[in-house]
């Protein structure tokens, strides 16, 4: 595969058409949980809905799992997995400490102490 | 004739929503970043356009994967806040302007910019939070709305030198329309932030007030960025800034800066806000 000129950003998915091509399946999916019903139908049997949509099955454990850095690999968008843990009653905030792997109050101090910083976090490997 | 009066530009973080619907906007937390809008909310009482050209990007709301378009103007006669995953916003319908819509769609396709035109679509927080930002909770919004949807999901996003173009390009187009109608362009999103994958969280002040610095007297440097350079030093979704050059593209050369704000956080991301008139 040709290297990207963004591959080499850490922590870091672009979704290009790459990603969108993997992840199309899941992520319309996640679009689905935009209606009531469907977020009902979802979270009365979760394995019984995603067998509706004709993802891999490692896509449909990342969403059991909530795994939002493996759906990312996949192919999901941010925007899309928004979706799934918005029907969980859950935010933006929580999401990120979830894949950032640590607890949401201290993901919380991060941010409230200015975010991440970026030195360090530009190049893979790279102090700057 | 219809006139562009000034551009407002400011992130809408779909939490900043939340904090107005739920009454914390004075919690410890939220107080700092409402506090840098409240000038604000005064100048857009004293300087109330007719119509809001609102430049925004949908969140995987009414575009999803099946039609992904880059350039979108919404030209029905008002749209409905959308349910993004739990339940609608409480906020008013948004009340559009066709006539100068559709003026804007036909006279911006004949210089050369190919839109996209909608005419059924619900609008998520990346619209409705700004107008909360500037006008609270209304009944009814006192403006009309022209949505105008920019992709910046699916990479790539156009490039800020598009943008700033076709900013140039609705300018034209509203000045050309007849009727004696005050116009304000916002361009909203950004600033600084990241919200997937565990580089989330991140925050590049720096580079976010340099921007707030050079978007009023130095366009030509900002339009001249690379999309590289957005994701590595403000986070995959600080790309979102782009559409800030949309709002500047409108406005004349030379403008007057009549007030800014910078805070953070906003849950993951770098609160930016900017007023310039025209000058």
């Amino acid at each position: 595969m040709t290297g990207k000129p963004y591959d080499d950003i850490p922590g870091t998915t672009v979704f290009d058409a790459d990603m969108s091509r993997r992840g199309y399946h899941l992520n319309q999916f996640c679009m689905s949980l935009m209606k009531a019903e469907n977020r009902a139908a979802f979270k009365a049997d979760e394995r019984a809905y995603l067998e509706g949509w004709p993802m891999s099955e490692e896509q449909r454990q990342g969403v059991l799992a909530r795994d939002f850095n493996a759906l990312i690999a996949l192919g999901g968008n941010i925007y899309f997995l928004a979706k799934i843990f918005a029907t969980d009653g859950k935010s933006f905030q929580w999401a990120a400490a979830r894949m950032t792997g640590v607890p949401e109050a201290d993901y919380l101090a991060m941010m409230v102490a200015g975010g991440r910083n970026p030195k360090g976090n530009r190049y893979k490997g790279k102090p700057d | 004739m219809a006139r562009i009066t000034a551009g407002l530009a400011m992130s809408h973080v779909p939490a900043i929503g939340r904090a107005i619907d739920t009454g914390a906007t004075n919690e410890p937390y939220w107080a700092p970043l409402f506090k840098g809008f409240e000038s604000s909310k005064t100048w857009e009482a004293a300087n109330k356009p007719d119509v809001v050209f609102l430049v925004y990007n949908d969140h995987a709301t009414a575009f999803s994967l099946d039609f992904i378009p880059t350039f979108a103007i919404a030209c029905a006669d008002e749209f409905a806040p959308a349910d993004e995953g739990f339940g609608a916003r409480p906020v008013p319908t948004v009340k559009g302007a066709p006539d100068l819509a559709w003026h804007i769609a036909q006279n911006v396709i004949e210089q050369d910019f190919d839109l996209t035109i909608v005419n059924r679509m619900d609008v998520d927080h990346g619209l409705t939070v700004p107008l909360s930002l500037m006008f609270g909770q209304p009944e009814e919004w006192p403006v009309r709305v022209i949505p105008f949807a920019v992709n910046v999901v699916q990479y790539p996003p156009p490039s800020g030198r598009r943008c700033y173009a076709i900013g140039k390009a609705i300018r034209k187009a509203i000045e050309s329309f007849p009727g004696d109608l005050n116009v304000q362009v916002w361009g909203t999103g950004g600033m600084s932030h990241q919200l997937q994958g565990p580089r989330a969280g991140l925050i590049n002040s720096e580079w976010d007030k340099a921007f707030l610095d050079r978007i009023g007297p130095r366009p030509e440097e900002l339009a001249a960025i690379p999309h590289l350079e957005y994701v590595r030093e403000t986070g995959s979704e600080g790309i979102e800034m782009v559409m800030w050059l949309i709002m500047r593209g409108a406005l004349n050369d030379r403008v007057r800066e009549v007030h800014r704000h910078y805070h953070v956080p906003a849950s993951n991301t770098a609160v930016g806000h900017i007023i310039l008139e025209n000058a």
